[in-house]
């Protein structure tokens, strides 16, 4: 359901909407201004090619090899697009590292930036008026609605997309990682602990979720 | 507009975040087509983002909050289609075509959309950049009556470049139709204090992306 805080009656909407997209798609369609082959694609592209396990191998990536990690904070455009296993991705892609002093957090104050061609499209609440409005004013408490919390004296950086740059997170590698290959990493690696609101997880998590 | 519901950096009120496990893409099928809708119209180039932005940021305050997400973007999108010309109000009112659309330049193709070509907003400086990394600068206290990516809590403050990002089309103009415009962009850092005051998290930094004419010299 839509996060903003909706007090009317959702069945009716549904429909209206249903029959309000339909026409004016028809209309569009008739019109020869769009293709119906191309938006079946565009929808595809979102549901099954994008999302967040690009980012994830990024990551991973970057965990396991200092020299694209390196190359990735450098500039996070030419490190992406220079692997051929990784889909191509626009310019103004930004990497910010966490570190045992800085967590950083991405916010779109102004409307819904995000960096979708690795992380896929946001999720609602990303573009809800409670994240976009409380941020950049009570981080902590935005983290703690994530069930984050951090140790009392890391920073927290908040970077505010307000143009067409994007930024993604590269969170800190867990601890009782060591010798993982980089599938394996890729697979502690979630779409909020690349945009600040959550962390990896921690080995021992990953297995118990994996049990249950 | 500038000073509109939208700008929502700072306000009170809207309770908790509330993230959803296991969320999916879409929630209903209307806004897989609106979300589809929405990209192929863009790639008409008869319109920029920015002016996308600006009409969802036109819609009165208690309609751009009641409404959800993709209905925002469907109700920009109508309003977007009649504004250009496209499509009747009276063939909205039918719901179906009444006369034969007019020719386009670009129709994107299901190969097009295959391909997932991205915008890319770099263009070549019309002169050196004022500020380098490390200046000192100040945002300018604007209130344009039109579209602007300068948040108000971030009007007036004062802030740190910390990186050059190249030269970029101005949101600002690019959205009322006054052109591209390419201006010098920054990543400026403030401190939650200067943004909040004095009660503010002393270990909080906030950075915007902001455009050259944004700022001023401190």
């Amino acid at each position: 359901m839509p996060a903003d805080n909706h007090t009317h009656d959702h069945d009716s909407e549904l429909s209206e909407m249903q029959l309000r997209v339909r026409a004016l798609e028809t209309i569009l369609t008739e019109k020869g201004y769009v293709d119906p082959a191309a938006l079946d694609q565009i929808v595809e592209n979102v549901e099954t090619r994008i999302g967040p396990h690009i980012g994830a191998r990024v990551v991973a990536r970057a965990w396991v090899d200092p020299d694209f990690k390196r190359r990735l904070l450098a500039d996070a455009t030419e490190a992406v697009n220079s692997v051929a296993e990784f889909d191509p991705v626009g310019a103004h892609l930004i990497a910010v590292e966490n570190t045992p002093q800085t967590h950083n957090v991405v916010v779109c104050t102004l409307c819904s930036c995000y960096p979708w061609p690795v992380l896929g499209l946001p999720p609602v609440w990303y573009k809800s008026a409670p994240y976009r409005s409380r941020t950049v004013i009570d981080p902590k408490g935005v983290l703690a609605d994530f069930g984050v919390s951090l140790p009392p004296d890391t920073d927290i950086r908040i970077w505010d997309s307000t143009a067409e740059t994007r930024f993604l997170v590269v969170p800190m590698r867990p601890a009782g990682t060591e010798g993982w290959n980089e599938d394996a990493l890729a697979a502690l690696v979630t779409r909020d602990s690349m945009v600040g609101t959550g962390l990896p997880k921690s080995p021992e998590e990953n297995k118990a979720e994996a049990a249950g | 507009m500038t000073n509109s519901i939208h700008d929502m950096g700072g306000t009170h009120g809207f309770g908790p975040v509330v993230p959803e496990p296991n969320e999916p893409a879409f929630h209903e099928d209307w806004e897989k087509r609106v979300y589809a809708l929405q990209r192929a119209m863009g790639a008409t180039g008869l319109w920029t983002i920015d002016g996308g932005r600006a009409s969802l940021e036109n819609l009165p305050p208690l309609a751009y909050l009641d409404a959800s997400y993709y209905k925002r973007w469907f109700l920009g999108l109508e309003h977007r289609v009649v504004a250009h010309g496209l499509v009747g109000e009276d063939e909205i009112a039918a719901g179906r075509m009444l006369r034969p659309g007019i020719r386009l330049n670009r129709k994107l193709t299901r190969d097009d959309a295959k391909a997932m070509s991205f915008s890319n907003y770099d263009r070549s400086a019309p002169g050196p950049a004022r500020f380098k990394a490390g200046d000192a600068v100040r945002t300018r206290n604007i209130h344009p009556a039109t579209h602007t990516r300068l948040p108000r809590y971030a009007r007036g403050k004062l802030g740190a470049v910390e990186a050059v990002r190249g030269c970029h089309v101005f949101p600002d103009t690019a959205a009322i139709g006054a052109g591209e415009n390419p201006q010098w962009l920054y990543t400026v850092v403030f401190t939650g204090r200067e943004l909040w005051g004095e009660e503010a998290d002393p270990g909080i930094k906030v950075s915007i992306d902001a455009f050259e004419p944004y700022l001023s010299p401190a």
